[in-house]
């Protein structure tokens, strides 16, 4: 009897197990989970119905005319759109289940969890290691920050051209290596999800190379989303791909999600005709 | 080569003329420039030659100043030029960096917006333009403070500063005279009026660099750390500040200079006393009060000790500003590294 009833607990484990891990897949392990009504910047309608579900682990690529807004979308990831004086939003972004722009919380707070890297790199004036160490400061991380400076610089493949210059200035550094200084900075905290910003799009064919490699490394420990103007960027690491378009019909310029799936559906077999052309070129 | 293109053609000889002659027109200036520093120098050291002589180095260390014995000392105006310089600078220094900051970050435009966004006028196509003119108009407010003369600011001081700390001043000599500061009894003009018209004097200086400074700390130094999650204050402290180090010190370097050769309203308000103490409340002298009260009854044979104080203040201001554009000049060659 009590054997059965251990059996049955274990069974039952193993059902609340499975039933954990179907819930997740029925949630498709979105970490984030976007959805923005309107977008204003003062009285500018800047984005309109778009809703994006960042997946855990995978890279999600937000591609698109110049202008459509996809940084915008990006920027509201880890409300940093609320630097913007005149910034409004209707809509909600769930982390975790929760909205991070519910009064309750503070923008602060959320960009500790979701890290971003910027288009132009950004190092501080101080140097590389105060740079890589600058996150755990803040935090006021008690553990050994030398080891997770390393381990932030390794990750980025950054490690070995620094390891003997760790004091030197950030901004010593050629371009290339300045943009995985920033995100071995991003990630020294271990952020959940990690946005970038077109992180290539100042950098060189070799150095932007090395930066999608290190992307698809690092996409087993961190969720990634991407805003990119590079097709093929987009194509070669992405694995959801949504695509932007402007809407001009109202007088305004305001962007909006047009289509959003797998890239190879996406690149291949897209659904919408704007999508089509976008990806055949016919139009920027 | 005219035939090649109806349009394009090589500059006239008028054209070159004036090129060249403007070029000479501006060297000129330039040179008479540096030519006027150079004269003013030379004949304030020509001035001195015989009292330098006939004082030595001694004179630098001597504390009386008593033209009828011939006796001449400036250690005491040396010291009050130093100590009341310092003071304002520290002063100064606090209150300029941080309007710089306070007119930067914007602090300003932020409380606008949310004073009209509460009537909600905060997209008004006029009144919308509030929270960035704001920064600007206060901006210029402080640098206001740098069109009033220096004989407003002695007035000033005499009438309003004086009045206004005596009680509490005497009140702390009172309580805490046992500490150095406190010394004495405020009956007057005295160190603390001095340093105070002398820190409001140099504010503006301080600030407008200052904010100049801020300014140009890139924007995405500032997006780099927000997106860390860094705080306001946390930004500004550990990013911003230190980015624009550099520039502030240039900012209190020339503000030092301006306040070691300030003459009207120290010569009004420091007292003349010769006189060497710590204390707050003591009456004072400074190099350049001690010129502009000596010279309108010098004999002639006392020009020279003057001229020989004058060259000691020269000195000591020019190795100042001397520092501060050293400073300057690295700090935009910093900035270029972070663009």
């Amino acid at each position: 009897m009590r054997n059965t009833t251990n059996a049955e607990k274990l069974s039952k484990a193993r059902i609340d197990t499975a039933q954990r891990s179907a819930k997740e897949t029925a949630s498709n392990g979105v970490v984030i989970d976007c959805n923005i009504d309107e977008l204003y910047y003062s009285t500018f309608k800047a984005v309109r119905d778009t809703s994006i579900p960042v997946k855990k682990n995978r890279i999600t690529a937000f591609i698109g005319p110049s202008g459509c807004g996809k940084s915008t979308v990006l920027r509201c990831l880890n409300r940093m759109n609320d630097l913007v004086r005149g910034f409004r939003f209707k809509g909600h972004v769930h982390f975790r289940g929760k909205d991070i722009y519910h009064p309750s919380v503070d923008a602060t707070a959320v960009r500790r969890f979701i890290g971003m890297v910027f288009q132009q790199p950004n190092p501080f004036a101080m140097s590389i290691y105060n740079n890589v160490a600058f996150g755990l400061r803040l935090n006021s991380y008690k553990g050994p920050v030398a080891e997770k400076v390393e381990d932030a610089l390794k990750r980025s493949a950054l490690w070995d051209e620094v390891k003997d210059k760790l004091q030197k200035s950030g901004l010593s550094l050629s371009g290339g290596q300045q943009q995985r200084l920033c995100i071995a900075r991003a990630i020294a905290t271990e952020p959940e999800v990690l946005l970038m910003d077109e992180p290539c799009s100042a950098l060189d064919p070799i150095a932007t190379r090395r930066i999608e490699e290190l992307m698809v490394e690092l996409k087993t420990r961190y969720t990634i989303a991407i805003v990119t103007h590079n097709l093929q960027q987009a194509q070669r690491v992405a694995d959801n791909t949504g695509f932007l378009y402007v809407d001009t019909s109202d007088g305004g310029r305001c962007g909006y999600l047009v289509e959003f799936g797998e890239s190879g559906q996406i690149f291949n077999d897209p659904r919408e005709q704007y999508t089509k052309d976008y990806i055949r070129g016919e139009f920027s | 080569m005219s035939d090649i293109n109806q349009i394009s053609r090589p500059p006239t000889h008028s054209q070159q003329v004036v090129d060249t002659a403007f070029r000479w027109l501006c060297c000129g200036f330039a040179c008479l420039s540096v030519l006027m520093v150079a004269l003013i120098m030379l004949e304030i050291a020509k001035d001195a030659v015989p009292a330098i002589r006939q004082y030595g180095p001694g004179f630098l260390a001597g504390t009386t100043w008593d033209p009828n014995t011939g006796q001449f000392g400036i250690l005491p105006e040396i010291w009050g030029t130093l100590y009341t310089s310092f003071l304002a600078l520290l002063i100064g220094t606090s209150f300029g960096v941080a309007a710089a900051i306070f007119l930067s970050e914007g602090f300003l435009a932020q409380a606008v917006f949310q004073i009209l966004k509460a009537f909600g006028l905060q997209f008004h196509p006029v009144l919308g333009k509030l929270p960035d003119r704001a920064e600007v108009l206060l901006k210029n407010l402080i640098e206001l403070l740098a069109a009033i003369p220096s004989v407003v600011y002695g007035l000033w001081g005499l009438f309003v500063i004086i009045p206004l700390i005596r009680p509490a001043c005497n009140w702390l000599n009172l309580k805490l005279g046992w500490i150095p500061l406190f010394g004495t009894t405020l009956t007057g003009p005295g160190v603390l009026p001095a340093v105070i018209v002398l820190a409001i004097m140099i504010l503006p200086t301080i600030t407008a660099i200052s904010r100049n400074a801020l300014v140009s700390v890139p924007p995405k130094l500032r997006m780099a750390a927000y997106g860390m999650g860094a705080t306001r204050w946390e930004t500004i402290l550990a990013v911003i500040l230190p980015t624009a180090a550099r520039g502030i010190a240039g900012a209190v370097i020339l503000a030092f200079g301006r306040a070691l050769g300030e003459t009207m309203a120290l010569a009004m308000l420091v007292g003349n006393a010769n006189r060497i103490s710590v204390s707050l409340f003591s009456p004072a002298n400074t190099l350049a009060a001690l010129l502009a009260n000596n010279f309108p009854e010098a004999a002639k044979k006392d020009v020279g000790v003057l001229m020989y104080a004058a060259l000691v203040l020269l000195a000591i201001t020019l190795f100042v500003n001397i520092i501060g554009s050293i400073i300057l000049q690295k700090a935009s060659a910093g900035q270029e590294g972070g663009k």
